[in-house]
């Protein structure tokens, strides 16, 4: 066994029990910390498939940035553990049936491919000199170039949709509305009143 | 020795653990989103074994393009649970029934 068998078996072992982890466990912080675990092990099996610059990407992006956001979102709603024990178990027999069947059709595609010849080792081989991220880099800028435009597009909706749902206006609080004070023209605040001596205005 | 079909299992297994959860978590859908960042994990752990193994970076460029698209989805997800909890107090799968007709 090679070191890098061993660094897969230990690598998978550690995903499946966190991805365990994260459907068990009761507290919801604690599943968003096992699911960085997860994707810490699954950046490690993406190094080993040769995918660095992807395993950085999972890091910096998932651990970086969505698994924060999960869990501030987590630790912004109050959410009674006690208040909901016990209601998935209804769905214990038809979950176990479809995880089941899943898991037995994907087994047996990923049997299938243990036939092939090239199963045995990866076809993978970058030229002489060429890191992953600069060969991912010539393909992404130039035949993905559309596709890659299509996914800066993607991101800029969800972050005008997500701050759109989120923004609340509150009437009761008195703000600044730089808009209305720019705008506010003399006449619109004082009036010039001509007033003839003795006669008061 | 680490074949493909070593990936392809792992990939699978992943995929039917965050399967279950979806099944298994129903009342805070908080954990029922993390159970699809899971399955989504093991759809690109799939992509990236097989750019490996056929010697093809398009699949390395999709998973790129999958973790995008998930990002969105788990920020406006969030938002979307973030409203509901502001009108509900509820995060449970059984109390998002207003839209039902």
């Amino acid at each position: 066994m090679t070191p890098a068998d061993l660094a897969f078996f230990v690598l998978a072992a550690v995903l499946l029990a966190s991805a365990l982890g994260v459907v068990f466990t009761r507290n919801p912080v604690h599943a968003v910390l096992l699911l960085v675990l997860t994707f810490f092990n699954a950046a490690g099996v993406f190094i080993l498939l040769g995918a660095e610059f992807l395993a950085m990407l999972l890091i910096i992006v998932y651990v970086g940035a969505v698994m924060v956001l999960f869990l501030f979102v987590v630790m912004m709603l109050r959410v009674d553990p006690a208040k909901m024990r016990a209601q998935g178990r209804a769905a214990l027999p038809l979950g176990l049936l479809v995880a089941g069947v899943l898991m037995a059709e994907m087994a047996a595609v990923a049997l299938s491919f243990a036939a092939l010849p090239g199963a045995a080792s990866p076809a993978f081989a970058l030229p002489e000199g060429v890191t992953d991220a600069r060969a991912l880099g010539r393909v992404l800028y130039t035949d993905f170039v559309y596709p890659f435009q299509v996914a800066g597009l993607i991101l800029l909706i969800a972050m005008v949709g997500a701050i759109a749902l989120t923004q609340r206006a509150r009437p009761d609080i008195k703000r600044q509305s730089v808009a209305d004070q720019t705008a506010r023209r003399p006449g619109d605040a004082m009036e010039i009143v001509k007033v003839t001596p003795r006669t008061g205005a | 020795m680490v074949t493909q079909p070593h990936f392809l299992f792992l990939a699978s297994a992943l995929f039917a653990v965050g399967a279950f959860g979806l099944f298994w978590r129903r009342h805070n859908v908080i954990v029922l989103l993390m159970c699809l960042e899971l399955m989504l994990l093991a759809a690109n752990l799939a992509f990236v074994t097989f750019a490996a193994y056929a010697g093809d970076l398009a699949g390395q460029v999709f998973v790129m393009f999958t973790l995008t698209v998930a990002a969105a989805e788990a920020a406006i997800a969030l938002a979307i649970l973030l409203l509901f909890f502001r009108g509900r107090g509820s995060i449970a799968v059984e109390s998002l029934s207003s839209l039902r007709g």
